[in-house]
């Protein structure tokens, strides 16, 4: 399964900037929670712990059998997906929960690997014609993500579902478009924005729409966004210190744990830990796009990229999302917000990148 | 296996410069973003977050109800205006400053004294200047608002004590938190507290403060330029503090302060039965009301000019020498130590001589042959001198320490005093000099060096009464969660018993009741069939006199004896036990015994239910309405 010269070929960049990053995530929420005890920090350490050992023989196993497998782990995902709607339990008004009894799991979450997985298998066997795709080739992959989606949007979770769209777009953009193809797609898109909104929940609308003018409902929605930055602004420099959150304590940053774990980063570490944070990033990000190039086949190559670019766009819409770049839609910061599913995708996302760049050489 | 047959380094290149500059982007505007958050407006976000803005301001909790054992208030809150200025709002510090004191009584003094006491606040947390403001003042105050931009107004809880004078000693007052309790209570317990609470300062308040204090919550407000409130954004609700249910009976207490109004000294009650402090009074008092909105200071100057210690809860401060309700310890001592038995006649004349000393009665025609019985009754001095010093000092002190004397109660209240049984080492060690027949002669009688507490008399009379028990006196009856759930309930403390056989403690209730009923008894006056009262009266002298007159008013008042009296009833089955203590009143029998039988009189008359039991110690007989 795994030979001694692909374990020294192992990326550590990628690897480090993982554990440095899970690693912040535990202080950060021990940190955010501080007032409430060390309850969300120990049970996100046991999930590190426990991800960090399940990562171990994904990692091991040739990228090779998940190749063949990804329409089986795809089909699985998406029979998940609707018991999650049938059976699945309810948390603020959303439905994205399967309880196991120990704990619960958000089959969302890993769909994002398996919807990756089936999409990469896909047009690794169809390279693309010459010129690039055109709205026919277009149809199964749009399939492959529009299932899952729809699935995903109706528990609902705007936020994750919209990452859905992102991977998918730049996957097929890396595989090559045509140019044509993306403005009809646009324009079309654009003329079903109305009926979109119709879709759109109450307090999704709401968020959009105090997105566009925050002084709208000061208390509201557009809370959440006021107090994120007056978090991060009141950092300075060198921040306040460990524990020493003020918008966290009071509580007057919600989800400070989870989706706006980076403010109370931001808060306590000053521009100094934000940028720490963003240069993990970035390492992470470039060895994962790095490992795309240097893979030995093409599922390899679509699967590190559309992996690497889920990371990406998670952490690109927090940020900007906390930051009042875009609207507050639910989309978590890889490894540090609190969250055992989502932080279990992210460390096998990267464990299956570390996986294909271990094994970029064509061994014996 | 689809190997990458198809890579072209050329196309593949420029899918990863695409690739690359998307990442480079959106890195740069983050970047950018986070800069221009954090360094650009940093001080514009610092400042919202320290509350240009926003701020926080706590909501008080209400502090916890004081109720007697029958559900009556006597001590809650009330609502009042409290005037706060915010430093960093105001333009023109001065011309609001003198603005202030135009509208309102206070001193511009004060104003500055209490800006430099806070310079050490974050800012913009307001700073309290006054506290309980009038109606007219609040008007005023609010009409100006907007030309005092950073004054405010708010509404807090205040302390109200409806029976003010004759609660005062026994609840105590509220003051602002000093800087030591302060720091002591925030590195001890980790309590709430911030620099311009209020904490109990006396009594109950004192001894109860972390049962009554209660959490404070807090509220985000968004204020304008000038610190106005715009809007709440959130709030935390305050958890007010625990309830607290005395064992004091309102009536008894009353009476007590009524018949103590212009006296100087002490009334106490407690239920023998386990030690239940009924009612507790010191003359003169204090208007607590007067402390709890930051005590003026004309009131403390008056305090403080009061020759009579005002501040001074005689009840468990004030010492005094038990004079002849000591009488009891030294009979005790004879019968148990085989001295006397309760046969034993002694002749009591009007006057003992030892060496060359006289030592006189306080009936010059003396008393005849009599035993025990009769010269309690009687409170033959005569009789005492002689058995006392038979007895000896080591044993009688021995026996008043079991009694409790020389040793503070354990009520809990603050600063109780210890009294002072002597002996010869203490003696030796405190002068220097050694012990005197002669003294074992006063001390048989309460005077010499022997001091008491009120307290502490009356806890060894209750043991008389109960049969040989010390209860640790007790004032708490129940503490009660604001959700009405019981947090605390009362538990009867044994301290110590007597070491007194039950008929020695008989002959010695016996001696007490003819004091009240017999035709000799020095306070047949006071008698009452029914209420049966046995006790003990006391003449403590003040100083040391040739000859005693009888008629006090010629005596110059810082001369005149303190008068005692000690008892209980009904004396076959007590509920209730009083000690008095009329500092310069004269004669016990006169002064003190009336007061206490008042006292008992008002108790026994709304408490007959406690007489028809026959095993009356138990807890439902007791229960009082809720409030």
């Amino acid at each position: 399964m795994i030979d001694k010269r692909q374990i020294m070929q192992t990326d550590m960049l990628l690897l480090g900037a993982m554990i440095c990053l899970s690693v912040i995530g535990v202080v950060a929420i021990y940190s955010a929670t501080f007032a409430q005890g060390p309850y969300y920090s120990t049970r996100q350490l046991y999930w590190l712990l426990f991800g960090l050992i399940v990562i171990i023989p994904i990692i091991i196993i040739d990228y090779m059998v998940y190749e063949r497998l990804a329409y089986v782990i795809y089909a699985l995902c998406i029979i998940t997906l609707v018991a999650v709607l049938i059976i699945g339990h309810k948390v603020g008004g959303a439905q994205r929960w399967i309880n196991l009894g120990f704990a619960s799991f958000q089959p969302s979450e890993f769909a994002k690997i398996a919807f990756t997985l089936a999409l990469a298998r896909y047009l690794s066997l169809r390279p693309p014609v010459h010129g690039g795709m055109g709205l026919r080739q277009l149809v199964v992959p749009g399939l492959i993500m529009v299932v899952p989606f729809l699935l995903i949007a109706k528990e609902p979770d705007l936020g994750t579902g919209l990452i859905f769209v992102f991977i998918f777009c730049s996957m097929m953009i890396i595989n090559k478009i045509r140019l044509k193809t993306i403005i009809i797609i646009f324009f079309g898109l654009a003329a079903m924005f109305p009926l979109a909104w119709m879709q759109l929940k109450g307090y999704q609308q709401a968020r959009l729409l105090s997105f566009i003018d925050p002084s709208r409902d000061p208390l509201g929605s557009g809370y959440h966004l006021h107090q994120s930055k007056i978090a991060i602004g009141s950092g300075g420099l060198f921040g306040t210190g460990f524990t020493e959150s003020k918008q966290a304590s009071l509580r007057f940053l919600p989800e400070h744990h989870t989706d706006f774990i980076f403010p109370v980063l931001a808060e306590e570490w000053g521009l100094i830990g934000s940028f720490v944070v963003l240069a993990l990033f970035l390492i992470f990000i470039m060895r994962g796009i790095n490992t795309a190039l240097n893979a030995k086949d093409r599922f390899g190559f679509l699967l590190a990229f559309g992996l690497t670019s889920m990371i990406f766009w998670h952490m690109s819409i927090n940020i900007a999302m906390v930051t009042g770049l875009l609207p507050v839609v639910g989309v978590p910061l890889p490894f540090l917000s609190y969250g055992g599913s989502f932080l279990l995708t992210t460390l096998i996302s990267s464990a299956l990148i570390i996986n294909i760049s271990m094994r970029k050489y064509i061994l014996g | 296996m689809a190997y990458f047959k198809d890579k072209e380094p050329t196309e593949l290149k420029a899918k990863a410069v695409f690739a690359i500059a998307v990442i480079a982007l959106i890195f740069s505007l983050l970047t950018f973003r986070i800069w221009y958050l954090q360094i650009v407006k940093g001080s514009y976000y610092k400042d919202l977050s320290e509350g240009n803005r926003i701020r926080l301001t706590a909501i008080s909790a209400p502090r916890g109800l004081i109720l007697d054992t029958k559900g009556n208030l006597l001590a809650e809150n009330t609502p009042g205006f409290d005037l706060y200025i915010v430093p960093e709002d105001i333009t023109h510090l001065e011309k609001t400053t003198h603005e202030i004191t135009r509208l309102i009584n206070i001193d511009i003094d004060l104003i500055d004294e209490k800006l430099k006491a806070s310079k050490r606040r974050p800012r913009f947390q307001p700073v309290k200047i006054k506290e309980n403001l009038s109606w007219e003042e609040a008007a005023k105050i609010s009409a100006y608002t907007y030309e005092l931009p950073g004054v405010i107004l708010h509404v807090g809880p205040k302390r109200v004590y409806p029976y003010t004078f004759a609660t005062a000693h026994l609840l105590g007052y509220m003051g602002e938190i000093n800087e030591n309790e302060l720091r002591e209570l925030s590195t001890s317990t980790g309590a709430p507290y911030k620099s311009d609470d209020l904490i109990g300062q006396y009594g109950i308040e004192v001894l109860l403060e972390h049962e009554l204090k209660g959490i404070d919550g807090g509220r985000q407000i968004e204020v304008d330029v000038r610190g106005r409130e715009i809007r709440s954004l959130k709030s935390i609700p305050s958890k007010p503090g625990n309830n607290v249910v005395l064992t004091i009976d309102l009536k008894t207490q009353l009476t007590a302060w009524d018949a103590m109004v212009g006296k100087v000294g002490a009334v106490v009650a407690i239920d023998p039965r386990n030690g239940k402090i009924l009612a507790m009074v010191s003359s003169p008092s204090f208007d607590p009301n007067e402390f709890s909105v930051g005590v003026s200071e004309n009131y403390w100057k008056e305090i403080l000019r009061n020759p009579l210690d005002v501040m001074m809860n005689r009840t468990i401060q004030g010492q005094y020498p038990p004079a002849s309700t000591f009488k009891i310890v030294t009979a005790a001592a004879a019968l148990e130590e085989g001295v006397i038995t309760p046969q034993t006649k002694i002749k009591s004349g009007g006057q003992f001589k030892l060496n060359r000393h006289i030592f006189r009665d306080w009936k010059a025609s003396g008393h005849g042959k009599i035993n025990v019985t009769e010269a309690i009754i009687e409170s033959a001095d005569t009789f005492f001198y002689q058995v006392g010093l038979k007895t000896g000092m080591s044993t009688i002190a021995e026996y008043a320490k079991h009694f409790g004397f020389g040793d503070i109660t354990d009520v809990g209240l603050k600063n109780e005093k210890y009294g002072l049984v002597p002996t010869a080492e203490w003696k030796k060690a405190r002068y220097g000099t050694s012990w005197y027949d002669g003294e074992t002669v006063t001390a048989a009688v309460g005077q010499s060096y022997l001091l008491t507490t009120p307290l502490q008399l009356l806890n060894a009379y209750a043991a008389i009464a109960n049969g040989g028990t010390i209860y640790k006196p007790s004032l708490v009856e129940r503490v009660v969660g604001y959700d009405d759930e019981t947090i605390l309930d009362f538990e009867a403390e044994i301290k110590g018993s007597l070491p007194l056989s039950e008929e020695n403690i008989e002959i010695i209730r016996n001696g007490l009741r003819g004091v009240i009923s017999h035709e000799d008894g020095t306070a047949r006056w006071i008698n009452i069939p029914e209420l049966k009262i046995a006790g003990k009266t006391g003449t403590a002298q003040v100083v040391r006199m040739k000859e005693r007159s009888k008629d006090i008013e010629d005596q110059p008042y810082k001369l005149r004896d303190h008068a005692l009296f000690v008892g209980f009833a009904p004396y076959d089955n007590p509920i209730i036990a009083v000690a008095v203590i009329v500092e310069h009143g004269g004669f016990g029998s006169t002064t003190a015994a009336p007061i206490a039988r008042d006292v008992i009189k008002t108790y026994i008359e709304n408490n007959q239910e406690l007489l028809l039991k026959e095993v009356p110690d138990e807890k439902e007989t007791e229960v009082p309405e809720k409030p």
